[in-house]
């Protein structure tokens, strides 16, 4: 429960976006080893405008535009990492990871442990994900079950602008690989941050958001949000506890476990197709943990192991909301 | 100061003691494969040590290299103790990487050497990034990423290329030609006669050089060195050069001939330079043979060291994933080995 203990801090209201872009211009003023690259991220400011103004302060070596070749300045980012920097890249849509799978997946993931521990990897990949913008299957791909599977990189996708400062802050400061997923549908969405800037939150520690004794609702990034104005709803009628699981790899089983102690039943809601993923995992960590505290067949809400279509009626199909959270809720409950 | 200074007499025979030291290695790396002792697949750099030791001579010691799955010679050249190189081949926990890389990953990042790639054409983006660093942190250092014929037809080999180009980056890209990529032929593979002409399209400079000829892979490199110290940016080289071994060692070759095999041995890049220093009087057929069991006792120390050495432990399998603990690889790890015996079985 890390955000019991915001109240005692000093906060500020940010958007997510917001808050992505103050951590980021913290951490360059911090630590000259941090610069950003990424695809029109320093004129332009990021196509979401996520990086703003950070070039104007730090100038074209902190902040790089660089072309469009993302194994290119993906490997880049790697060798960097490798021999003493700490790069921070944007990859443009989450879709466009695919395109530097191989440096991601055979070098940066697998050159700590095939060199036998003799080398650090502190890259951070921050990348948007999700559907909701009429963007189609190519801009609209949540990937991050791929990355969490893949071991040697840590993933972690915050569901409010505190967990996203606090996650993004241990990702640029840590020594490992860690992919920062964004879900552009939420950078608009505010909340209180704590200005501290050194306030972290740890890799691998989920949040209870609201607490509730009937059932567990395990969501991340926008069906977070979804997820409490759900239990708001249902207030009075079923006693729901909302955690966001904020860190896919490593995952905090404890915090599921102990929450399943109480409610006894679980809905995993999280934006990626439904087999073999985010879902099945936290499942699998329910059953191996928790098993004996289940009293109801566990529900999954995602995308329906579909791509993302570009016609709103189509992508309102496939999309989960709250709707499909209060369902999966309800049939439980 | 270049790592062996081919303008002096000394650095001369240092250059002709590695060449020698690399062919020694992989002679004996390919007979302890052949009888079974060595696991898993070596490739072996024999007929193409002129390349490696010519452009390394030419770096000095805190520069970097990426290499690729033929990475024996360019350790070796790089300044990589055999000891530790053979046991890595063994396996062993005293290897580069205790075990866990073997033939194709051996890496001493300390020594500025990031790693033997089993993936053809990743080595340029990391070279790229090593660069990178160097031209952020303002460092008098360069990388040189050494990669195949082969690996030119490789996306993200040009994907380096032209962000390395474009930003000036201090990097050189050093093309092994040996003619072939597996069994394929490079001319089946590329639709440009020299694949120096790669350059072209990011505007740098490339050049072609003989491979087997020390001095020519080295001069080039010396100059490719200048030009991305003086920040203008990578080079493009292509050295011709010949693999007198199959791709692998068990491969057939049926692929070529056994006559287009001796005529490039006759060129041996390490017989041409010894006799060449041997015509100048620099060096005696004495000598030579002195260097040559000189060198076959280093390889045979090597030898001794790795077959001696431990095995690692099998739950070292679990270490080094990340510098930070994570619960899953202990918890896992624990459950897997929870009656003792792991996935291992004995050892
Ligand atoms: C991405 C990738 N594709 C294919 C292979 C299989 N493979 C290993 S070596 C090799 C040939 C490489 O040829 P080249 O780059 O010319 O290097 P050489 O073996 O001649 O030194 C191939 C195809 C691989 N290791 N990685």
């Amino acid at each position: 429960m890390a955000s019991a203990g915001l109240e005692a801090e000093q906060t500020e209201t940010m958007t997510v976006r917001e808050a992505i872009r103050e951590t980021l211009r913290e951490e360059l003023a911090r630590d000259e080893d941090v610069f950003l690259m990424g695809e029109d991220i320093a004129t332009m400011g990021g196509v979401l405008d996520v990086t703003g103004d950070l070039h104007e302060q730090f100038g074209k070596d902190r902040v790089r535009d660089t072309p469009i070749g993302e194994s290119g300045f993906m490997g880049a980012a790697t060798g960097a990492a490798a021999t003493g920097s700490r790069p921070v890249v944007e990859i443009m849509f989450s879709d466009f990871v695919g395109v530097a799978m191989e440096q991601i997946m055979n070098q940066m993931a697998k050159m700590r442990y095939m060199f036998g521990g003799k080398t650090e990897m502190p890259v951070t990949v921050r990348t948007t994900e999700g559907g909701g913008m009429g963007a189609a299957s190519q801009h609209s791909g949540t990937v991050h079950s791929w990355i969490a599977h893949f071991p040697g990189l840590l993933a972690v996708a915050p569901g409010t602008p505190a967990a996203a400062k606090g996650l993004l802050k241990s990702a640029i400061r840590s020594d490992d690989p860690v992919f920062f997923f964004e879900n552009k549908m939420i950078y608009e969405q505010s909340g209180e941050v704590p200005t501290d800037e050194d306030f972290t939150i740890p890799l691998g520690e989920a949040s209870v958001e609201r607490e509730g004794a009937d059932v567990t609702v395990v969501a991340t990034q926008r069906l977070v949000g979804e997820s409490l104005s759900v239990a708001d709803d249902l207030e009075g009628d079923t006693d729901v506890e909302v955690i966001d699981l904020r860190s896919l790899y490593p995952l905090d089983t404890d915090t599921i476990a102990e929450s399943l102690a109480k409610t006894g039943r679980l809905v995993v809601a999280d934006e990626s197709p439904l087999s073999y993923g985010v879902h099945a995992e936290v499942m699998a960590r329910a059953v191996e943990d928790a098993f004996y505290s289940l009293d109801a067949p566990i529900q999954r809400v995602g995308v329906p192991d579909t791509h993302i279509p570009f016609s709103p009626s189509l992508e309102r199909e496939v999309v989960p909301d709250s709707a499909q959270v209060r369902e999966a809720i309800e049939r439980i409950a | 100061m270049p790592t062996i200074d081919l303008e002096t007499e000394t650095g001369r025979e240092e250059a002709l003691r590695r060449m020698l030291t690399i062919r020694q290695f992989d002679t004996t790396a390919g007979e302890r494969f052949a009888d079974g002792e060595i696991p898993g697949f070596v490739h072996l750099y024999i007929g193409e040590e002129a390349v490696g030791v010519g452009a390394c001579a030419a770096l000095e010691d805190d520069d970097y290299i990426t290499s690729t799955h033929r990475g024996h010679g360019h350790c070796i050249a790089k300044g990589l103790d055999p000891k530790p190189m053979m046991a890595e081949l063994y396996g062993k926990r005293e290897g580069y990487c205790n075990g866990k890389g073997g033939s194709m990953h051996i890496a001493d990042v300390d020594a500025g050497m990031l790693g033997a790639n089993g993936i053809v054409g990743a080595g340029p983006p990391l070279g790229t990034g090593a660069a990178l660093t160097i031209d952020r942190k303002d460092e008098d250092r360069v990388a040189l990423s050494f990669l195949g014929d082969g690996a030119v037809a490789q996306g993200q080999v040009h994907s380096a290329a032209n962000l390395a180009a474009t930003w000036d980056l201090p990097v050189i890209f050093l093309v092994e030609n040996n003619g072939y990529g597996e069994g394929t032929p490079a001319e089946m593979q590329h639709n440009v006669e020299n694949l120096s002409a790669t350059a072209g399209a990011y505007n740098v400079p490339g050049i072609t050089v003989d491979g087997m000829d020390i001095t020519a892979v080295n001069e080039a490199v010396t100059e490719a060195r200048e030009r991305a110290r003086a920040g203008d940016g990578p080079t493009f080289i292509e050295a011709e050069t010949y693999r007198f071994h199959g791709h692998f060692e068990g491969d057939e070759e049926l692929y070529r001939e056994d006559d287009e095999v001796e005529r490039w041995q006759a060129r041996d890049p390490i017989e041409t330079f010894a006799q060449r220093l041997i015509d100048r009087d620099e060096l005696t057929d004495e000598e030579y043979e002195a260097l040559q069991s000189e060198v076959e006792t280093t390889i045979e120390e090597a030898l001794e060291y790795a077959q001696s050495a431990e095995e690692p432990a099998p739950e070292e399998a679990y270490d080094d994933m990340f510098a930070a603990e994570v619960p899953e690889i202990t918890e896992f790890a624990r459950r897997v080995r929870a009656d003792g015996s792991g996935h291992g079985g004995e050892r």
